[in-house]
């Protein structure tokens, strides 16, 4: 039983070893957990336990140390299942992160399911991993894609969604987007696009992170995310789908663990999940992620929520009063969650992220993965400053004084 | 090397560039650009029996790709073109005479690298 715990951000610094160290002679503000959290010593000593007391391939030895690296990984499944409320741990399929996840459906479904001539819908403020894999299914199977606009505050414009799903087999949405930060009405999406006959994948990996993601309320059918940006490791990530629709799919990698019977010329799938978890799993990973499952289920995910909107709600206030600064993303903080992209008149992001370096502040400059959305914004990159557990409202004060030094660089 | 990546050179040839704008007789127009950050940069150059006659350039981008692009425009107005066409990486960064960090160097040669391009070919970048 996991024990529950006030989320205290002067607390929660203290888990997190990275955050003592200093950077160019300044105390490290990390505002760029929507490219990577920083991980809790749990984590890290889980995984290293893993390691020096237990590491052995799981599922097939019959051996002590074997048996338990079998639990523990198929135990951190069973808790990810639990986190976003999954009917069952066989739902929830292990990847190496959110774009294998997205490329698993695409290559798995998407090939056996889409049809040519029928239509994917998309949105313009996709991260190029969940837009790129239907570029390439779409030239491959000879369908087509269409996009879901953006109004000027960064919100998906839906008046016409009824008729914009005339026709799509898939629609592929973010749940929050990266580089505006918007929270899309992703359940509302999901009941129009079912009317319509599509089927719906979710890009979670800016949600499950920062909110409470229950996906049969929720009622999409694919729903991606990855293990790094939680406070867990890199190279593990989650497909959860319908078990009906997982048992529908043909495999995607073949290889080791994936098959039941094997003869020369052909073989038998494994049950799911390990259908779809061909050769040796991220063993380490799995149990780091399960980790950090526990490490913010202690929290909750609701103070996690509420946590980052205090912080939204205080930079989206100080930020607008920096002169010649331009806001994108949703000025409500119940639309917005913890990723704020701004740009400076005069100052390129890349200068920016360069100069509050110096004072110890990481903030990401660039296009954030999201080029086509730089297009419809009009410019060519943002500064970025995104948010966690950790961080507090005098890290946005620095970050306001690191933008004004800046300014004087530049005047 | 200074580690001030601001001084006040590099800001000056920033806010008030060298060689900026437009030949409507440019012999060679070549556009280069650095997708990561944004950054782009037009090179107009006017070639004079097997001179660089005169040289012009648009842009838009951080201070260092700007300002490193009108530096290099008054390093090779005039130069023979068989010395440009191996222009030396180097001779730029030496000029801006700053420690550019790895996640800046696109930012620093985007303006060498073009003028390569425009010289020879589409040609690998310098290591």
């Amino acid at each position: 039983m996991i024990q529950t715990r006030a989320l205290n951000a002067e607390a929660a610094r203290a888990d997190f070893p990275i955050l003592g160290r200093r950077v160019n002679g300044k105390p490290l503000i990390y505002l760029d957990s929507a490219a990577t959290s920083q991980k809790p010593a749990v984590v890290i000593d889980t995984m290293d336990d893993y390691y020096r007391r237990y590491n052995a391939n799981p599922h097939r030895g019959v051996y002590a140390i074997s048996e338990e690296a079998t639990a523990a990984y198929e135990s951190a499944r069973q808790r990810v299942a639990t986190f976003i409320n999954a009917a069952s741990p066989k739902e929830v399929i292990f990847t190496r992160n959110t774009t294998e996840a997205i490329n698993l459906v695409r290559y798995s479904w998407g090939r056996a399911n889409i049809r040519p001539g029928a239509r994917i819908l998309l949105t313009e403020m996709e991260h190029h991993s969940n837009l790129v894999p239907w570029q390439l299914l779409a030239q491959e199977v000879q369908a087509t894609l269409s996009f879901l606009r953006i109004d000027d505050d960064g919100l998906l414009e839906l008046e016409q969604l009824d008729r914009q799903l005339e026709g799509v087999q898939l629609l592929a949405i973010t749940h929050q987007s990266n580089t505006l930060g918007t929270i899309n009405p992703i359940k509302a999406v999901a009941e129009a696009a079912h009317r319509a006959g599509a089927l719906v994948l979710v890009d979670g990996a800016q949600a499950v992170p920062h909110m409470p993601v229950d996906v049969q309320d929720l009622g999409v059918d694919f729903y991606a995310f990855s293990g790094h940006k939680m406070c867990g490791p890199t190279g593990i990530g989650v497909l959860w789908a319908r078990r009906s629709l997982l048992e529908s799919m043909p495999p995607f990698l073949g290889g080791g663990d994936m098959i039941k019977r094997v003869r020369l010329n052909e073989a038998t799938w494994n049950d799911l999940p390990w259908k779809f978890e061909a050769g040796t799993p991220s063993v380490a990973e799995g149990i780091g992620l399960g980790a950090a499952v526990d490490y913010l289920t202690q929290f909750g995910m609701d103070r996690v929520r509420s946590h980052e909107r205090t912080l939204v709600d205080y930079a989206l206030e100080k930020l607008q009063e920096v002169p010649g600064i331009t806001l994108y993303g949703p000025r409500d903080s119940e639309l917005h969650g913890g990723a704020i992209s701004f740009t400076l008149a005069n100052i390129h992001p890349h200068d920016l992220a360069t100069l509050v370096d110096r004072e110890g502040i990481a903030v990401r400059a660039g296009h954030h993965c999201t080029q086509p959305l730089m297009d419809r914004l009009g410019v060519a990159a943002t500064t970025r400053a995104s948010f966690y557990i950790y961080n507090r409202v005098d890290e946005i004060d620095q970050l306001v004084s690191g933008i004004q030094k800046a300014q004087k660089v530049f005047a | 090397m200074s580690d001030d990546l601001y001084r006040e050179q590099i800001l000056e040839h920033y806010k008030n560039p060298h060689h900026f704008g437009e030949l409507p007789d440019a012999d060679i127009t070549q556009e280069g650009d650095n997708p990561l950050c944004g950054d782009v940069i037009t090179f107009y150059l006017k070639l004079d029996d097997g001179r660089l006659g005169d040289v012009r350039f648009r842009g838009r981008g951080c201070a260092i790709s700007q300002a490193s692009a009108s530096m290099l425009t008054d390093l090779i107005v005039g130069k023979p073109l068989q010395e440009l066409k191996t222009f030396p990486t180097k001779d730029l960064l030496d000029e801006l005479g700053i420690q550019i960090s790895p996640a800046r160097m696109k930012c620093a040669t985007l303006s060498v690298n073009t003028l390569r391009v425009a010289l020879n070919g589409d040609v690998p970048e310098e290591d």
